[in-house]
């Protein structure tokens, strides 16, 4: 195909379009509600009310138990959580968002380090790349995730708790995604920048750190987006097995329990938040590393 | 001409090694260890020999040969250093489960491969090209719609599981639902990327064609989109597999994977656990691998999948 | 197209003085400013008329191709008249009265040779049939049956644009719009090429109109050349070109025709080409 001429840079006018579609998409969860909600809340409403589609409406979105709370119950209960508790307190979601959190970057810094240290690997050691990199595919076709309870039993027994075996869980989920484009990245250099580092004489290492590294800057962020998004993932599975009572997981798991739908909402609401947190970061760093490389990755 | 012999040599010098190392493993440890050093010094050996052969036969044989040295160390360590069962299971012991325990995990794979991915899968995708298309003409919608679509699909959506198993019981359909959420999104960012593919060229080509919308989309941008649907396809299995079993921890009374992985493992029967494991795992690769087929022939012309040139 | 075949072989008798034909393009003052406030073209004014090979030349960014695109609907006039074929060019893209052909081949890479020629064909509803003698007759044309069965990343360069001119010839069209289709290949490729097409505008009788950037091509190739000023673009100078219809290669070495090269180089500088 003939070259895309791609702009750096954001895509313009995007706020209009967001708004209208985020005001739709309320508009909708309001009338979702309503309807999933009607049958339980006809029941609950007083003889005479019955009929009067706005007090049906009204009862609907103030359900105890709702099929589907309406977006403002879910925003009391995080709110009456979050100031009305102690950050350190198990009843603010918060500490369980930092809970959770804690695994996810301790997973995602394990992934980092180990992801790029066998794409490097991979990259300058046929070896490796013939016998290693078909199981680091095949690895991903493995539901890893479905492990994940026995990984945390097992750990349990051998005395290792805590943050460890959640972290190992997060990393494993995404470190592939940083090994593949990694890869991919550190072969990506210029065959002809290559050919001129040849012509230079430079050792290994320096073509290493001159031109493979910087190369694969642009594919590692993308990968990066992806990988925190597995790792919040990894993070909130792995604190499904031990009863953790700690963590977005955990809290979800216990509101399916004890019944309490809007909590579970919540949590739910805030593990898109966290996930989200994390994409901002990503972002954030690699504005900065453009910035630092003029403009273009 | 030596290296291939060596090739062919040194893995059989390591397997025949390995096999004998684990029957002498308790009756002559001494001897043990030693064909066991042969073994690891034999595949380690042959291994870098194949490295340097270019044929199909050699590129495969590495990662089997890595593969089964793996295993191989696996079930030496485990009998070796007597690892309790419910801590890791041999590979043998997890082979005797899965062949005396075949009816239950085939029932399993019924509920959870054959229902809730298959029908989770096939409904998510389709869905989500079916959405990509249709906003694909109105930039309006894109631009509101793209920012969702990403947020989401960086959302823990397993966690929707128990809200799914509340609006459509315990059975597959909840887990179905979770499978169509997770593979929605992908198919839906990655259909529209593709959709961007087609060259502004050849887009003016159709153009001069007087070719209007949907005959442009059929020949032209559906075509050159197919990459990257592929790759979501691809993603997507994977996704499916992940999500199902998933959602079955979060209650299924009745079966499925999930639900065996869960239940076995809190009994402790873990080479039960992991018999349930190397069934996910066959079907993982195996749709993941047909579906690579698929797509490898129907992008042939994309330069990833062209015979690459000599440098 | 037996019409057009008359007027070929008509014209080979003659040493190219007959009665100019209908007029296929007329431009008058013809303004393009892209919506950065570029000016592309400043007023161009000319007339194309059947059996013609028009070339336009001009320094990068004098705007010749944004004419072309003009011509083709492909780009909007924001002042001045454009007809082609007496229609407005949006009516004349939508008939499909001319091929174009762009400076890259872009053939679909998912198509064979053969299967890039019936694009348009299939697009105008042919029965296959049509389309596969069609096919076989324009490949052949440029030379090209043999390799009817292969993909385009099997085809070099100079193979590639010929198929993208089989393509364009293939739908029958009047009108053949050029944009430096050889600009990308080597010169001993382009020679070949020109011969080619050549050739081809003999034997079809075709209008062509074709952007290119290289004199000699542009002397080779055309009966009339237009020259173009560097940005914003204006007609500097029309030069006719009477050469022997019949054009070998090593005309170029003759007496005329580096007469008429200086007096296009000349134009050239007049019109800031080479400041």
């Amino acid at each position: 195909m003939t070259e895309k001429l791609t702009a750096p840079g954001r895509q313009p006018g995007a706020l209009l379009p967001v708004l209208a579609v985020a005001a739709v998409l309320l508009v909708v969860w309001y009338a979702g509600a309503v309807l999933l909600n009607a049958p339980q809340a006809a029941s609950l409403l007083p003889d005479a009310e019955h009929g009067n589609w706005w007090a049906l409406a009204r009862a609907s979105w103030s359900m105890q138990r709702p099929v589907l709370p309406a977006p403002h119950q879910i925003l009391v209960v995080l709110g009456k959580s979050i100031f009305g508790n102690p950050l350190d307190s198990p009843r603010n979601f918060l500490y369980h968002m930092a809970v959770t959190a804690e695994a996810a970057v301790a997973g995602l810094t394990l992934a980092l380090v180990l992801g790029v240290a066998l794409a490097v690997g991979i990259v300058h050691a046929r070896t490796l790349d013939r016998s290693l990199m078909p199981w680091v595919i095949a690895s991903q076709t493995v539901p890893i995730l479905a492990i994940a309870p026995m990984v945390i039993v097992v750990l349990g027994n051998l005395g290792i708790r805590g943050l460890m075996p959640k972290a190992a869980i997060a990393g494993y989920l995404s470190f592939f995604p940083i090994t593949v484009a990694m890869v991919t990245g550190l072969r990506a250099a210029d065959p002809l920048q290559q050919d001129l580092m040849r012509t230079y004489n430079a050792s290994g290492r320096q073509v290493f750190t001159r031109l493979s590294w910087p190369s694969s800057l642009s594919f590692l962020f993308p990968s990066l987006r992806v990988a925190v998004a597995l790792a919040v993932v990894g993070a909130i599975v792995a604190e499904l097995p031990t009863g953790a009572q700690a963590g977005l997981g955990a809290r979800l798991l216990m509101g399916s329990y004890y019944g309490q739908v809007i909590d579970m909402w919540a949590a739910l609401v805030l593990a898109s938040v966290l996930a989200a947190l994390g994409l901002v970061a990503v972002s954030g760093v690699e504005r900065v590393v453009i910035h630092l490389r003029g403009g273009r990755l | 001409m030596r290296r291939r012999a060596a090739g062919l040599l040194l893995p059989a010098i390591a397997i025949v090694a390995g096999v004998a190392g684990r029957e002498f493993l308790f009756r002559e440890p001494s001897l043990a260890i030693l064909l066991a050093i042969v073994t690891v010094a034999a595949a380690l050996a042959g291994l870098s020999a194949l490295s340097g052969g270019e044929s199909l036969l050699a590129r495969t044989a590495s990662p089997v040969l890595f593969g089964l040295l793996l295993l191989w160390g696996w079930e030496m360590a485990v009998l070796g250093f007597h690892v309790p069962m419910v801590l890791l299971p041999a590979p043998s012991a997890i082979a005797a489960a899965f062949a005396s325990h075949l009816p239950t995990l085939w029932r399993d794979f019924r509920q959870t491969y054959l229902h809730s991915v298959v029908i989770g899968y096939a409904i998510g995708c389709l869905s989500g090209f079916a959405v990509a298309i249709a906003i694909d003409r109105s930039p309006f919608l894109k631009r509101g719609l793209t920012p969702f679509a990403t947020m989401m699909s960086a959302m823990p959506i397993v966690a929707v599981a128990p809200i799914t198993v509340m609006w459509f019981g315990f059975g597959w359909p909840s887990k179905a639902a979770v499978v169509v959420l997770m593979t929605f999104f992908p198919m839906l960012v990655n259909t529209e990327a593709g959709l961007a593919e087609a060259g502004p060229m050849e887009r003016e080509l159709m153009q001069s064609y007087a070719a209007g919308y949907w005959p442009t989309l059929l020949r032209l941008r559906l075509p050159a989109a197919l990459p990257l649907i592929f790759t979501a396809l691809k993603l997507n299995s994977t996704l499916a597999l992940i999500g199902a079993v998933v959602a079955e921890f979060f209650g299924t009374p009745v079966g499925g994977m999930g639900f065996r992985i869960s239940t076995e493992a809190a009994r402790m029967n873990l080479d039960m656990v992991w018999a349930t494991i190397t069934v996910a795992a066959l079907a993982g690769s195996v749709s993941f691998g047909l579906i690579a087929l698929i797509g490898r022939a129907a992008t042939f012309w994309h330069p990833s999948n062209r015979p690459r040139a000599a440098h | 197209m037996a019409e057009l075949a008359e007027l070929s072989r008509a014209r080979n008798d003659t040493a190219g003085n007959s009665e100019p034909g209908p007029a296929v393009i007329e431009a008058d003052g013809v303004e393009v400013t892209f919506a950065g406030g570029t000016k592309a073209l400043a007023g161009v004014s000319l007339c194309v008329h059947r059996g013609d090979f028009v070339s336009l030349i001009g320094p990068s960014g004098c705007g010749k191709t944004t004419m072309l695109r003009a011509v083709a609907d492909l780009v909007q006039p924001n002042a001045g008249q454009l007809k082609v074929n007496g229609m407005k060019p949006e009516e004349a893209r939508r008939q499909r009265t001319f091929g174009y052909v762009f400076q890259a081949p872009a053939l679909l890479p998912w198509r064979t040779a053969k299967r890039n020629v019936t694009l348009p064909l299939e697009l105008m509803g042919l029965k296959k049939a049509e389309r596969e003698a069609r096919a076989r007759e324009y490949l052949g044309l440029v030379g090209l049956e043999e390799q009817a069965r292969r993909f385009p990343w099997q085809l070099s360069g100079g193979m590639q644009q010929r198929v993208s001119i089989a393509r364009a010839l293939s739908f029958r069209p009047s009108l053949l719009l050029m944009d430096e289709p050889f600009g990308a290949l080597d010169e001993i490729t382009r020679d070949g090429l020109n011969l080619h097409l050549n050739a081809l505008w003999r034997r079809t009788g075709m209008t062509v109109m074709f952007v290119t950037h290289s004199i000699p091509e542009a002397v080779f190739l055309s009966t009339r050349i237009v020259v173009m000023s560097a940005r914003p673009g204006r007609v500097v100078e029309e030069i006719s070109c009477n050469l022997q219809i019949a054009r070998e290669l090593e005309i170029r070495d003759s007496e005329e025709f580096l007469a008429v090269a200086q007096r296009v180089r000349a134009a050239l500088r007049a019109g800031h080409s080479y400041d």
